[in-house]
């Protein structure tokens, strides 16, 4: 179990607990949180599950495997170096405390 | 007010209302569906929940505190028997009022008339208690004989190739995927299935499922007997628009919408698999059976019934998992006049690209994400390109995204 918290641009933010093993897409969509639309479920085909990764978090996650960097060039605001696909960032405990900012748009 | 009442329970109907919502919509919004669930994801049902179930709460697509937060009402199991236009949905249990009504109720799989269809194990697959049945009888099954070689029947023949079963694929078109891709594609696929062991037959001209005691044992396919637990029929889907035709919504058995997914009724919208619609990609009136499609048509429609016109107007796109091909699919390639391909057939990764007359009208991808996500801009833009730029492996086809 891990809190992860999302941030939205307009300065509002969101906590919930996410279970290990779950993702942190899982976390936004089966808690009711917006702006993740994660579209295709979590099967890297859709690229709509964009997040920003806190840059004090981003060395303690594993780096992307080359489909997810693939599909990050598609994303439909803009990629920074900081952009992960929320699908592929599977939580555990040491990801407790986790910050992501959700983009403003992901289609 | 009475609000907004949504006919179905799927991409199209969650999105629908989430875009009404996102647009200022502040009326009630009651989405009715005949399942015992909420939206929840479709596309793995022929593939990994299969191979390991998904609890339903990961499929869904949205958990029950986002509907209550934005104030969507999900009537579950409840069937619409028909519409009154005047703004009363008849159910079986109590009539529902509407001021703006959508239709979003999908498709069905097509039933073939064989002779023994009607027999046990003869099963079709679009919905979670569908795959809930295939996958109680997974243990007591060895042979699986498909019928149909487009997207699901070609997923559920990888999927079940993985889980070790003898696998038959009987096709009626001379190739797999016939409807979706060009030839080069579908004879890479069919290599692909046959070199994992699936007994794959094109032009099969007669089939007859044979039993014993109700339950199916076999198929006869032109003569030839191939023994079966389990008879999968994917030959398609047929819309649900049956609630329309009363109506006279009903197109070529589709709802027919215009391009913000209104139908001939103002007050009526229908978005996703049960319609037809006039396609920017088209440029004839088009059925997509597709995430996509239900998706982007249900935000345009969800924007309109909010008041605020933002037209569909996105490129299609598919995709498909089969073994460990990601297939992806970017624009319509009917029409083409060049075919080029770039990157390794014999590796497994390369992309289709299709033009006509210069510019680029769809990707077909195998293993390469990049090309299909840089595929969606290049083809929504309909850019002109050079077959020889697209060919060359050195040459990067982000250049094309930065100069559009």
């Amino acid at each position: 179990m891990a809190r992860i918290c999302y941030k939205y641009s307009d300065g509002t933010s969101r906590e919930v607990d996410v279970p290990a093993g779950r993702s942190v897409m899982l976390g936004a969509t089966t808690n009711g949180l917006p702006g993740i639309d994660a579209d295709c479920g979590g099967t890297l085909s859709c690229a709509t599950c964009h997040v920003y990764v806190d840059p004090a978090w981003l060395e303690r996650l594993p780096p992307p495997e080359s489909s997810e960097a693939d599909l990050l060039f598609g994303v439909a605001a803009e990629q920074r170096p900081t952009s992960r696909l929320s699908c592929q960032i599977v939580v555990d405990d040491t990801l407790d405390g986790l910050i992501v900012e959700v983009p403003e748009r992901q289609f | 007010m009475s609000g907004l009442a949504i006919i179905g329970g799927s991409y199209a109907a969650l999105n629908l209302a989430i875009s009404a919502r996102q647009h200022g919509y502040a009326e009630p919004i009651r989405m009715i569906t005949d399942e015992a669930m909420a939206p929840y994801h479709r596309p793995p049902l022929s593939k990994g929940h299969l191979l390991a179930p998904c609890p339903p709460d990961a499929l869904a697509l949205r958990g029950e505190a986002f509907y209550a937060e934005h104030g969507i009402e999900v009537l579950l199991e409840t069937k619409v028997l028909a519409i009154d236009p005047a703004g009363k949905l008849k159910t079986a249990r109590r009539a529902i009022a509407f001021d703006s009504l959508a239709i979003t109720t999908g498709a069905r799989a097509r039933l073939l008339n064989l002779p023994g269809c009607e027999l046990d194990g003869v099963v079709t697959l679009r919905s979670w208690a569908d795959a809930e049945a295939i996958r109680q009888r997974l243990p007591d099954i060895e042979n699986v004989v498909i019928i149909g070689a487009g997207f699901i029947g070609l997923e559920l023949a990888a999927s079940f190739r993985k889980l070790g079963k003898t696998v038959t694929v009987l096709e009626a078109l001379p190739r797999v995927l016939a409807r979706a891709v060009p030839q080069r594609l579908s004879t890479f696929i069919e290599a692909e299935h046959r070199l994992r062991g699936v007994d794959l037959r094109c032009n099969v001209r007669s089939v007859t499922i044979e039993g014993l005691n109700r339950r199916a044992t076999g198929v006869v396919a032109d003569g030839a007997r191939c023994p079966a637990d389990m008879i999968v029929l994917a030959v398609g889907a047929t819309a649900n628009s049956e609630l329309g035709a009363p109506l006279g919504l009903v197109t070529q058995g589709a709802i027919a919408v215009d391009n913000v997914g209104r139908t001939a009724l103002h007050h009526i919208f229908a978005a996703g698999d049960c319609t037809i619609h006039p396609n920017a990609f088209s440029g004839t009136p088009l059925r997509l059976e597709s995430v996509q499609n239900a998706t982007d048509q249900a935000r345009a429609a969800g924007a309109a019934i909010a008041g605020v016109h933002a037209p569909y107007a996105s490129v299609p796109w598919f995709w498909s998992d089969q073994y460990d091909l990601k297939l992806q699919m970017v624009g319509l390639s009917h029409g083409a006049d060049h075919e080029i391909v770039r990157g390794s057939v014999e590796d497994r990764k390369f992309s289709v690209f299709y033009l006509k007359s210069g510019r680029l009208l769809a990707i077909d991808s195998v293993n390469s994400p990049a090309d299909h996500m840089l595929g969606r801009r290049l083809v929504s833009q309909r850019i002109g390109v050079a077959p020889e730029l697209i060919q060359d492996p050195q040459f990067d086809l982000r250049t094309l995204a930065k100069a559009a």
